[in-house]
Order: C-alpha cells, then sequence, then structure tokens
C-alpha cells in the first residue's frame, strides 16, 4: 500500500482512538463517581501521571535515562513555583534555563 | 465584587495563562513531527484530530523510530487513557449534554482537567475547563502549524530549552496538588516507577504502569487522600498563572 495512504489511515486510527477514550470517560455512569474511593483514586491518578510526566520529561532520553539540561531547567522551575511564580514564567525560565546551560556547553 | 465572581476570573486568567505556556511549546511537536516524516498537513490534522500532547508526541516517537501504524495507534491511545480518567472525574462537574458533551471530551486533556479541578466555585471549575481547553486547542494547532512549518528552519528544539520547558509546565501543573502528604507520596512513587520501567517498557507504559501507584493506594487505602478540590485548592502557581 502506498506509505503515505498508509501514514493517513494511522493518523485517523490514533486520532479517532484518542477522542473515542475521552468520550467514554465523559459517558462514564456519574455514580461511578459517587464512591469516594472512585474519586480519591481518580484525583491521585492525576497526580501520579503528571508527576511520572516530569520524571519522563526530565530524565527520559528514548528507553534510556539520562542526565543533560533539562535537570537544571526543573531544579530553577522548582524553585521559580516555590517562590510562587506565574506558570508562564516557571516555563520560560525552564526553557531558558535548559537553553542557557547548552549554548555554555556545560551539559546537552 | 463576590467572590464567586473573583474565583471566576482567577481561573480564566489561569487558564489563559497555561494556554499559552501549553500553545507555545505545539511548536516543538510540529517541528519533531516534520522531523519524523509527516508532511506538513498529516502534522495539522493529527494534532487537530488526536489532540492530547503526551500522545501525539508518543504517536509521531513511534513513526520516527521506524513502528507501523498499528504501533503507532496503539501507543497514541495508550498514552491517552488518562483523558478517560479526566472525562469521568470533569463530567460531573460540566453538566453539560448533547453536543456540547462531544466537543467537552475533545478539549478533555491533563491541563483543562488539571485548571478545572483546581478551583473551588463550581462555576470556576467550568470556565476553568473551557477556557484552558478551547484556548489551548487554538493556540497549541496555531503553533503546531508554525511549528511544521519552521520546524526546519528552527533545527533541533533543545538548543532552545523547549523539551525543558514541558517539564518545567508539568512540575507547575502537579504543584498545588502536591501539598497533600498522600499526593506526594504517590507523585515521588509515580516519578520512580516511570523511571525504573523507561528502560524496560515502550514509550508511553511507564507512565501508564506508574498510574497503577495511584490506583493501589486510592483504592486499597483505607481512609486515603481526600478529593483534589479539597488538596488542590486555590494555591500554589496556578493562582498566580
Amino acid at each position: 500500500m502506498n506509505p503515505d495512504l498508509v501514514m493517513w489511515l494511522a493518523i485517523l486510527g490514533g486520532g479517532v482512538a484518542v477522542y473515542l477514550i475521552k468520550l467514554v470517560g465523559h459517558l462514564l455512569p456519574e455514580h461511578w463517581l459517587a464512591e469516594p474511593r472512585v474519586a480519591r483514586t481518580a484525583a491521585l491518578v492525576t497526580v501520579a501521571l503528571l508527576s511520572a510526566l516530569v520524571a519522563i520529561q526530565t530524565f527520559a532520553s528514548g528507553r534510556g535515562l539520562t542526565i543533560d539540561a533539562r535537570l537544571p531547567a526543573l531544579v530553577v522551575a522548582a524553585i521559580a513555583l516555590a517562590l510562587r511564580a506565574p506558570f508562564l514564567l516557571v516555563v520560560v525560565l525552564g526553557a531558558g534555563t535548559a537553553a542557557l546551560v547548552r549554548a555554555l556547553g556545560w551539559m546537552p | 465584587m463576590s467572590g464567586a465572581a473573583d474565583a471566576v476570573r482567577l481561573a480564566r486568567r489561569e487558564a489563559l495563562g497555561v494556554s499559552v505556556a501549553t500553545g507555545l511549546y505545539g511548536i516543538s511537536f510540529g517541528a519533531l513531527s516534520v522531523a519524523a516524516g509527516l508532511s506538513v498537513l498529516q502534522t495539522i490534522v493529527l494534532s487537530l484530530i488526536m489532540f492530547s500532547g503526551g500522545s501525539q508526541f508518543a504517536f509521531v516517537g513511534v513513526v520516527a523510530a521506524g513502528g507501523g501504524g498499528p504501533a503507532a495507534i496503539a501507543t497514541g491511545a495508550l498514552v491517552g487513557v488518562r483523558n478517560a480518567l479526566y472525562g469521568a472525574r470533569m463530567a460531573p462537574l460540566l453538566g453539560v449534554r448533547g453536543w456540547r458533551r462531544l466537543l467537552a471530551a475533545q478539549v478533555t486533556i491533563d491541563e483543562s482537567t488539571a485548571v478545572g479541578t483546581a478551583q473551588d466555585e463550581p462555576r470556576a471549575i467550568r470556565e476553568g475547563f473551557w477556557w484552558t481547553g478551547v484556548g489551548i486547542f487554538v493556540l497549541w494547532n496555531s503553533f503546531v502549524t508554525l511549528g511544521a512549518f519552521a520546524g526546519n528552519a528552527l533545527g533541533d528544539p533543545a538548543t532552545w530549552g523547549l523539551d525543558a520547558a514541558a517539564a518545567a509546565a508539568f512540575l507547575a501543573l502537579v504543584w498545588a496538588r502536591l501539598a497533600d502528604p498522600v499526593a506526594r507520596w504517590v507523585g515521588v512513587s509515580a516519578a520512580l516507577v516511570a523511571l525504573a520501567l523507561t528502560p524496560v517498557l515502550p514509550p508511553g507504559l511507564p507512565v501508564l504502569a506508574a498510574a497503577a501507584v495511584a490506583v493501589a493506594l486510592g483504592w486499597w487505602r483505607p481512609g486515603g487522600a481526600p478529593a483534589p478540590e479539597s488538596d488542590a485548592d486555590a494555591d500554589g502557581a496556578q493562582e498566580d498563572a
């Protein structure tokens, strides 16, 4: 099959799959959430996934782990958050730190 | 001005801040997607339909690594499973029916759920969710388009620290939720589990596996942590965003 067509089918298949997963969540019976255990679990799942994403976005490189300019960027972001810096400033400081550390050749 | 109106105003301001911050790093997705072999049009269409950063990055990551269509679809979908949990969490808070529910589903992502559930007032929850979801949809896809066109000229997104910006954004989103000790413990455990599994599982799965930590603790631990309405009140970065 034409590789371009294969890619288009994958894009449509993946896009529809991800949308349907979102929709299933909205269509779940609401009383499922009436149980405190479900609400508590869902809340902790959000924390777990966001925390895991922080770790992966900082240390993962393909299927390996590495320490690079993303780590000092995360440290600076954490300091900024502790000082109650606004969201956008935190993100800009993170990007700027990584860019600077790389430009200076301190870390890859 | 009443407290509720203040809460709504703060929710909108926070939504705007998160939308801009998240939208901007759509540039890195656009650039990486084109580098992976998708055309500019394919990149834009993927982003519009799939509209979930983690799933999109995972999808083009598999394509870049030489994976086939089914592998790319499966990985993107698995990374997107958390959105079902967000949807189940948001549906009763939003209280929408019919076509609005179809729209709400499309903008149910990490950031819209995080901003929505970080609010205290019912109306602020809804406004926070919608403004963040729609704001990111517009800005993210705009910057994805820009990134796809400019990808080659921009070169490596790492030079601009865009990869690190993603980590900083996720940290800022989770920060206020870590005020609760149980949530903090779950967060640290989840991060360690994800890192430990990264070398042995395909990309995307370590993050999902980390969610098992939360399920185990939330489901079986008696008493457990409170829901985020109480542990992630209007404190920390999100209030200021």
